[in-house]
Formats: structure tokens, C-alpha cells, sequence
């Protein structure tokens, strides 16, 4: 799994960070950071939800 | 030529429509059965104009996100919720009723002491205010009004301690946020009543400048006034925004929640014996998908022509989205989703709205309610209805649901 993120979109809502803490953080003002690009399996199931409910759709997922 | 929006020949079913009676947590039936036959439909509201109701999950999702959908209350087509609300949204802009760009650079400026860490770290402070408040309530007469002595308090103390607002002033805001929330004020007793609030923080901000502290309304005005970013009256309206946002919603989740946790004893139960914080997440994440508290709709109008499932919305049309009837979409959530299941993965609700208006406030909201629901019940094991639950009032008339008083006993 590949994680990209479209800082210029996020809206700080918090939930990636809330549902997938070892992958998302948030900067100083509330945006998002990508912790890494290729989280470790068990982490797949949180960034997948995160994208899901990212109300600004700023998570983009790839399989490889 | 005719114009859609004062064409009153056509028999439009009316907005909103009423609860059934006996069924206080439930929406309204007819947008149960829109939803299934027409769930994208045009409603007549109060002015007679006729907008859009969206009612299905996944459209809901679609137009809250899409970019074409415009917050801009000053739009002609947008469907304001009441007259008072349309002369509040003419008097005064914030971020809540901006676009992007224009809304995510003035967001932005707010979004840091939001952020989940930050609002974890208040975490050991929230905990204090509830437990402190239950102490009082426990020491008192009984019964008691819950909302009063414990569902409004907690929201309260939190918000003024993050935005360093005297919380002995709690009367005058609570008094005008409450005039400001009823569908039926008139105009000027809603333009009244934003004044009071922007005069009242607009003092507090000027106060800020000279003896700034550690809080939010301080890094306005050093960050944002003192550089020309923002005027000290967009900082004073920005922050009744703040002020009055998590208020009534947060104060009637807890009210709300519990009467829904007293209604179904399983359910309590469940919670008053959850070891594990991600169960007391879940739980909330259902409670704010159940009970969608923000039932006057999101409200929006379209700056393009958009196509969507068969129907083409014009530019310049109202939108309005019935969210708490979309928590309930069949599509979207397993088992029947009018049942209050605490267990259920609810974490796909709209309680929060979608797309780039989604509440600034949620990671506050969560940890609220997670301590409030993880304590009171725990602790005051035998807290219960002092009356019967036909003889509550319910907030019918408010843009945010609930209860107006809430007697409970132990
Ligand atoms: C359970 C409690 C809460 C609920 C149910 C709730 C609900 C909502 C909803 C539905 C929206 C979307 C508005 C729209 O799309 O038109 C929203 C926005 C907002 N909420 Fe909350 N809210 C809650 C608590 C809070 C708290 C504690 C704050 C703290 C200040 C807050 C601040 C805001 C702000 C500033 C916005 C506007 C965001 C924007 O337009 O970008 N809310 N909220
Ligand atoms: S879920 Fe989306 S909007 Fe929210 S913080 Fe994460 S990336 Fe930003």
C-alpha cells in the first residue's frame, strides 16, 4: 500500500490521526502529516477507514 | 419564464415535516420515505422558496464534497433556515457561510488548538470539570435538571477555557446563543442578540490586545489582528462563532444521549461496564449518528449546474441535507439502522457534515462526550428519569434537537 496526501486540501478535521495514529499526524496549524508512505500491514485497515472519511478526500491510497 | 424558487402552483411536500409522535430519537417519517422514493426531491420551506432536500447517504457525501456547492449564505437561492437566520447571515460573515479559498485561509487560522493532540492534552482538565460537576449535583437536591446543573456546564467550561472567555459570563452568552438557535425569533431579536455576543467578545478581544494570555482569543489578536490579517470585528464575530458552535450541540448530546442510554438499559449497561476507551469511542460515534442533534439541515446552493442521480440541481438552487435522515440510510449502515446499537461501526456518519465544512471542533466534541458518558453513568449508577418521558420538552423548534429540561433522579 502506497499513502499520499493533499496537504492543501485537508481541513485539519483530526480523524486520520484519531484512527490511524502510527501513519497521520498533524502539523503545527492542524494539517495533516504522512508519517510514512508505506505503513506496515496492521496499519492498513486504519488508513483505509481514514481515507474513507476524510470529508475532504486528502488521503489517496495505491496498491503495491 | 418561470421562476422555480417563488413558484408556489406546484404542491411541494413542506420543510421540515414533523416527528412522529412517540418517537422523540427518531427522524420524520416523511424523510424516511423520501429517502426511499424520492431522494432527491424539491421542498417549500418558511419563505415559500423551494430548494433541494437530499436525503440518501451517498448524495449527501457527494454534494458536501463537491466544490460546486457553495456555503455562501449571501448566494441568492440559499435557503436560509428561518428569517432570523437569513438577517443573522446577512449581518455578519464567518468561515461557516465562506468558500475556498476564502473559507480554508480563515479556518486555517483557528484549526491549531483543535488539533487531536492538543485536545487530548486537555484530556486530565475535561475529566476534572465532569467530575467536579457530578460532585455538586451529588451534594444537592433532588431531582435535578440535567441540562442545566451538568449537559450545558460541561461544554461551557471547556469552550471558555480554550478560548479564555470569563466563564461568570456564562449567562449573557448562554441567554443569546439560545435566541439565536430558535427557528422562531424574529430578525431583530437575532440581529440583537448577535450584537450582544460580537460587543461582548469584541471587549474581551481588546482587553486581549493589551494583556494577551495563554488561550485562543489572545493568538487572534497578536497573530491575526496585530499583523492586518483580520479587522477585531471579523476576530469578534469569528469568535461568537466558536463560542456558540460546540455550545447547544455538545450540551444536547449529553442531555439527548442520556435519555436515549435510559431508554434502551442494555445499551447503558453496556457502556457503565466498558473497560476498553474504544468501546466508550464506538459508543459515541453511534450516540452522534442515532441522534444527528444538527437536524435543521446543512444548507447550501449551487454556483453550477450539477448532475446527480438522474436530476439536474441549477445553478442558483438552494440545497438543503437532511443528515440525520442519511445516518439512517440502509445503504450505508449494516443491521437496522434505527436501532441504537453501541457496538456498530458508525464511524461513517455525517453527524459531523462532510467536505470542507466538516465540524472544526469534532476532536473536541469526541473527547467531551467520551469522558462525559464514560463517568456519569458510572458514576451515578442509578441515575433515572424523574418523569415520564411524554412529559419532556422537546426542542421541535430548534435548529439544534434535544431536550429543554431533562429531571433526573438517583
Ligand atoms: C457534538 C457536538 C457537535 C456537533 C454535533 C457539531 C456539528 C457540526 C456540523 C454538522 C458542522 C457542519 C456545518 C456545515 O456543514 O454547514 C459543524 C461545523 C462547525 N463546528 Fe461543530 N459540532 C459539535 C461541536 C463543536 C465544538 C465543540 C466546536 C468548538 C468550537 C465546534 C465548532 C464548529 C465550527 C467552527 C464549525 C464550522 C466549520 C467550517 O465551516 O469550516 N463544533 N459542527
Ligand atoms: S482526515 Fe483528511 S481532512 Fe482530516 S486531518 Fe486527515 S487528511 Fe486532513
Amino acid at each position: 500500500m502506497r499513502v499520499t496526501v493533499d496537504q492543501p486540501k485537508c481541513v485539519a478535521s483530526g480523524q486520520c490521526v484519531m484512527l490511524a495514529p502510527e501513519v497521520f499526524d498533524q502539523d503545527d496549524d492542524g494539517i495533516v502529516d504522512l508519517l510514512t508512505a508505506a505503513p506496515a500491514p496492521e496499519h492498513h485497515d486504519g488508513v483505509r477507514e481514514s481515507a474513507a472519511v476524510c470529508p475532504a478526500a486528502a488521503i489517496h491510497l495505491a496498491d503495491r | 419564464m418561470t421562476d422555480t424558487h417563488t413558484d408556489t402552483t406546484v404542491e411541494l411536500p413542506h420543510h421540515p415535516s414533523p416527528r412522529a409522535a412517540g418517537c422523540p430519537f427518531d427522524p420524520p417519517p416523511a424523510l424516511h420515505a423520501l429517502q426511499i422514493d424520492k431522494p432527491l426531491t424539491r421542498v417549500r420551506i418558511w419563505d415559500g422558496s423551494s430548494p433541494w432536500l437530499v436525503t440518501r447517504y451517498d448524495h449527501v457525501r457527494t454534494l458536501l464534497g463537491d466544490p460546486r456547492v457553495s456555503a455562501e449564505a449571501t448566494r441568492p437561492g440559499f435557503p436560509h433556515r428561518s428569517a432570523g437566520q437569513q438577517a443573522s447571515n446577512r449581518a455578519r460573515r464567518t468561515f461557516l457561510n465562506m468558500d475556498d479559498p476564502e473559507h480554508a485561509r480563515i479556518r486555517r487560522m483557528v484549526t491549531a488548538p483543535f488539533a487531536v493532540k492538543r485536545v487530548e492534552a486537555l484530556r486530565p482538565s475535561i475529566q476534572k470539570i465532569i467530575d467536579d460537576l457530578i460532585d455538586q449535583m451529588l451534594a444537592g437536591p433532588k431531582p435535578v435538571d440535567l441540562v442545566q446543573a451538568f449537559a450545558l456546564p460541561v461544554p461551557s467550561l471547556v469552550i471558555c477555557e480554550l478560548l479564555g472567555v470569563p466563564y461568570e459570563d456564562h449567562d449573557l452568552f448562554q441567554r443569546n446563543t439560545k435566541v439565536i438557535v430558535k427557528r422562531d425569533s424574529t430578525p431583530e431579536e437575532v440581529l440583537a442578540a448577535t450584537t450582544v455576543l460580537a460587543d461582548y467578545l469584541e471587549d474581551l478581544l481588546a482587553a486581549k490586545q493589551v494583556r494577551p494570555e495563554e488561550d485562543l482569543l489572545s493568538e487572534l489578536v497578536t497573530k491575526r489582528v496585530a499583523t492586518g490579517e483580520m479587522t477585531l470585528r471579523d476576530a469578534a464575530h469569528m469568535s461568537v462563532l466558536l463560542l456558540g458552535a460546540g455550545h447547544e450541540t455538545t450540551a444536547n448530546m449529553i442531555a439527548l444521549g442520556t435519555l436515549a442510554l435510559l431508554e434502551n438499559p442494555d445499551q447503558l449497561a453496556l457502556l457503565r461496564t466498558a473497560d476498553d476507551p474504544k468501546v466508550v469511542a464506538g459508543a459515541v460515534e453511534e450516540l452522534l449518528r442515532y441522534l444527528n442533534v444538527t437536524h435543521s439541515g446543512r444548507r447550501r446552493v449551487a454556483r453550477e449546474d450539477i448532475e446527480i442521480g438522474g436530476e439536474v440541481i441549477r445553478a442558483g438552487e438552494g440545497i438543503i441535507f437532511a443528515n440525520e435522515i442519511a445516518n439512517r440510510d440502509p445503504e450505508a449502515f449494516a443491521g437496522n439502522p434505527d436501532e441504537l446499537d453501541l457496538t456498530r461501526d458508525a464511524r461513517r456518519h455525517v453527524a459531523f457534515g462532510y467536505g470542507v465544512h466538516q465540524c472544526l471542533g469534532q476532536p473536541l466534541a469526541r473527547v467531551e462526550l467520551q469522558a462525559v458518558y464514560s463517568t456519569l453513568y458510572r458514576r451515578i449508577p442509578t441515575l433515572a428519569l424523574a418523569t415520564g418521558i411524554d412529559q419532556l420538552e422537546f426542542k421541535h423548534d430548534g435548529f439544534v434537537y434535544g431536550v429543554y429540561e431533562l429531571p433526573v433522579t438517583w
